[in-house]
């Protein structure tokens, strides 16, 4: 594969292209006003992995999040998902490729019930997945049976953010991002959380995730960004991760 | 007995036709975040396209209702192509904006309504089939009336099962919530903003046609029922469609035994009923609290700052041109400049109450008018001098505002603004209706400065003084602890809050501040024109000043003095078309006007000063 840089045709290796990865960031630089969010970020995740974006508050974990599935426009650089451009795209189109989003506030509807929450978020079935019904959720999220007919703005908040990626996974999505999905959770909530992760991986679903919480993100993912000030500063697979790189970026 | 059972029936009846515009707008606000203030138009048209239709098919009953539905899907129709030529264009701009453009549409169709339909008002066809009517111990009621109270709650029924049913009504349930969590779910909203526009706009059109054999079809029915549908969807719950109807039969019995006890008290009962609506339940009687009715974004983004010397420089130069005016112009400029500088008050009196204070208001014009009449009223009746007049006419304002203000600050963003109009359109009644006081229709003349003044250079130095020495204490107070602490509020509730300031307080004092300039403006301004009347206190005037606002940007105070003086000079430009030598019989400045704020709107998302503050932020900056 060839691509012209500088005048100059440069060959690029096979495992850099960007269609052997499900998603890529590549140079993304993003802005609030004025204010830059993002330098040059650049990522990218294989099908079928469980990665992490860990880092501090405020370095920029969720506003990665916020322009790869479309809610804010990068000023520059590009986003891949299987393979083609989505930089700039609007939401719903990205969502309907097969990205699912899941907010850190966790966003339900709260004036529509559990099961009208998950109808909103029910898209067409996607070829090599199982769909998900309603009644596959309950399984995976046994918390959530029962209530199907409650206000979302009655359910614990645990509760809720089991519907948040319920809702999501009701659009068959290939890969979902979810925004610090352990936050404020009880420990006993978060052990369920892993399970269902784990399953996702089961089914084929790859997951990125952004976190805060170390303990967490060692238990379930493949592949840890750290990030920093807007960028990746260290990539490597969990096991990889050393102590001294946390301590430099992860300690408070 | 029986009269007292037909004036309820036919209180419910007159509800109908209430509540299914008010439904419509609910609707589409909801969805759109859209104030329509076009909804009143669709109404209008679809009042008229019925009263053609149905003249035009062969009588019957079948044929009749066929009509009534024609026009409302035609009205349907007719939104759906605003929604997609003009407002898809205008969603990524701030909601004043888009509520600016349904503005610009309320004007457009006013003067093709004239055109098309004709100015003579229309007396609307009988029902077939439905033109008898019951004898109610007594007392007789019109059949068609009990047909319009068996429709409206099945309308109700119906939206009910739309809404919570179907799979577009959780959607539209999902879009008024959370816009952008819908889209990252994969829901295209452009498919799903025009189809609400659509069923808004029937319901608006319906609510016309199913009225036609009761009320007819007029060219002012299009302001009259917005006002009405604004109290009705603030009394009912913004967004509650039950809260609707209720709101509808409140407010058509409240009409219906109003005209039996006192006829001209109705307006009175209605800004009763809605002031005790309001002070048991502050969200309406269904309506749940906003728990983050947050600001337009534009109105928070820039904070305030003193303008840096360049800026101030290029002020005092015009200032200078302004006072050296006379020994260049002639009187005409005189007094085209005059009028700009009183217009300039007012729309910083506004400004005043927008920008900094957060709270916007779509009723502006009864405090301008108001004080325009307050200073006519005591000339006419008690001969005080104009000195007396123009200072007591503040005082009257800042009252009226302290009475208004005391519900609205209540209420918080398009809900406040909605119940300003409501207010202002009561207080235009009031001064309409009360033709032995106030000389309704016809106005008071012969208000005419005093005679030190009444030289025309020396009254133009007067409004000078008076327009900019308001223009000048209002930013005074922006940069007092009572500024700093307006704007306070207007960011953030909790923490003013938390610093033991009384937010309300703060809001109710600034209104009552605006207030007081607004009438001053009016003041002066009776005087410059030797009349007042009653369109000075009507929604147009509001929106004239609102216009202004917007056009200038809420961003700066250079804002609305830009946009004020483009307004004024734009009015004057229309007004100097030859339309005459054309053959026109109507003068359509409605309609220029209004293709002109659709431009502006589209070119200027962000309002000429903003737009041109943006473009030369190097030359006026701060040095950094």
């Amino acid at each position: 594969m060839q691509q012209v840089h500088n005048g100059i045709a440069i060959l690029i290796p096979m495992e850099n292209r960007q269609d052997r990865h499900i998603l890529s960031l590549k140079d993304v630089n993003t802005f609030y006003g004025k204010a830059q969010i993002l330098f040059d970020m650049s990522l990218a995740m294989s099908r079928g992995e469980v990665a992490v974006l860990l880092g501090r508050n405020g370095v920029g974990k969720s506003t990665t999040f916020k322009s790869i599935i479309g809610l804010v426009v990068p000023k520059s650089g590009s986003i891949y998902f299987k393979g083609e451009e989505i930089t700039g795209l609007p939401p719903y189109k990205v969502c309907s490729m097969g990205l699912g989003y899941v907010p850190e506030d966790r966003r339900i509807f709260t004036g529509l019930t559990v099961m009208e929450n998950l109808e909103v978020g029910r898209r067409l079935p996607r070829e090599g997945f199982e769909p998900w019904t309603s009644e596959r959720l309950f399984e995976l999220f046994p918390n959530l049976r029962g209530l199907g007919k409650h206000l979302g703005g009655q359910i614990s908040g645990g509760e809720q953010q089991m519907l948040t990626i319920a809702r999501t996974l009701m659009g068959n999505p290939e890969m979902i991002i979810l925004d610090e999905p352990s936050e404020g959770l009880a420990p006993v909530i978060v052990d369920q959380l892993a399970n269902t992760i784990r399953n996702l991986k089961e089914n084929k679903v790859a997951v990125l995730l952004a976190e805060q919480n170390l303990n967490f993100a060692r238990r379930i993912c493949d592949r840890v960004f750290i990030i920093d000030h807007g960028r990746v500063c260290h990539e490597s697979t969990m096991a990889g991760l050393t102590g001294d790189v946390c301590e430099m970026y992860l300690a408070v | 007995m029986g009269a007292f059972i037909v004036q309820f029936l036919t209180g419910l009846s007159d509800a109908a036709s209430l509540f299914f515009v008010a439904a419509g707008l609910s609707l589409i606000f909801g969805v759109s975040r859209v104030v329509n203030m076009a909804h009143g138009s669709f109404y209008m048209v679809g009042a008229y396209v019925a009263y053609f239709v149905v003249s035009f098919l062969p009588k019957g009953i079948f044929t009749f209702w066929s009509g009534i539905i024609i026009a409302a899907l035609a009205v349907g129709v007719l939104g759906v192509i605003i929604e997609i030529l003009l407002m898809r264009r205008l969603y990524k701009a701030p909601e004043l904006f888009m509520l600016m453009a349904t503005f610009a549409v309320l004007l457009v169709i006013a003067d093709l309504s004239l055109w098309l339909f004709g100015a003579e008002d229309k007396i609307g066809p009988r029902a077939p089939g439905l033109d008898g009517s019951y004898n109610i111990m007594g007392a007789l009621i019109p059949q068609y009336d009990i047909a319009l109270i068996v429709v409206a709650p099945l309308i109700l029924i119906g939206l009910w099962l739309l809404l919570n049913k179907t799979r577009w009504g959780i959607l539209i349930r999902a879009a008024t919530e959370d816009r952008d969590m819908l889209a990252a779910l994969g829901v295209n909203q452009k498919w799903l903003f025009s189809s609400v526009f659509f069923l808004g706009s029937c319901l608006a059109g319906l609510g016309g046609a199913i009225q036609l054999p009761k009320g007819g079809a007029d060219l002012l029915m299009d302001l009259n029922v917005i006002a009405t549908a604004f109290v009705i969807v603030v009394v009912g719950g913004m967004g509650s469609i039950g809260g609707a109807f209720l709101a509808s039969v409140l407010i058509g019995e409240l009409s219906s035994f109003g005209v039996l006890v006192l006829p001209q008290s109705t307006l009175v009962m209605m800004f009763l009923v809605m002031a005790v609506v309001l002070i048991v339940r502050p969200y309406g009687l269904l309506g749940k609290p906003e728990a983050e009715e947050h600001l337009p974004p534009e109105l928070v983004e820039s904070p305030l700052r003193p303008a840096p010397l360049k800026f101030r420089l290029v002020g005092l130069g015009v200032l200078v041109v302004l006072i050296l005016l006379p020994f260049f112009a002639g009187s005409f400029q005189l007094v085209l400049f005059g009028e700009i500088a009183i217009f300039a008050l007012a729309c910083m009196s506004l400004f005043f109450m927008m920008g900094p204070g957060g709270m916007v208001s779509f009723g502006h014009a009864a405090f301008f008018g108001g004080g325009a009449y307050a200073a006519a009223l005591l000339v006419h009746y008690t001969n005080s001098p104009m000195e007396l007049a123009i200072a007591l006419a503040p005082l009257c304002m800042g009252l009226l505002a302290l009475i208004i203000g005391w519900f609205c600050v209540r209420l918080s963003g398009v809900y406040l603004a909605m119940l300003t109009l409501a207010f202002a359109q009561i207080c235009w009644s009031i001064v309409f209706q009360w033709s032995g006081f106030t000389g309704g229709d016809d106005g008071i003349l012969g208000i005419w400065p005093a005679k030190w003044a009444s030289n025309e250079v020396v009254f133009y130095y007067l409004t000078l003084l008076v327009s900019i020495g308001g223009i000048m204490i209002l930013r005074y107070l922006l940069f007092t602890p009572f500024g700093y602490t307006m704007r306070a509020c207007r960011d953030s509730h909790l923490r003013p809050d938390s610093i033991g300031i009384n937010v309300k307080r703060q809001q109710w004092f600034s209104f009552a501040v605006a207030g007081v300039f607004a009438g001053l403006a009016g003041g002066i301004y009776v005087f410059s024109k030797g009349s007042v009347f009653p369109t000075e206190m009507s929604i147009s005037r509001s929106f004239d000043i609102l216009l202004s606002v917007l056009l200038g940007g809420v961003h700066s105070m250079s804002g609305p003095l830009v946009g004020s003086t483009v307004f004024i000079w734009l009015e004057h430009q229309i007004s100097q078309i030859p339309f005459y030598k054309w053959g026109l019989q109507i003068q359509p400045w409605r309609l220029i006007l209004g293709g002109i704020y659709i431009l502006l709107v589209m070119a200027f998302p962000q309002g000429i000063a903003g737009y041109f503050g943006r473009r030369f932020e190097g030359t006026f900056s701060v040095n950094k």
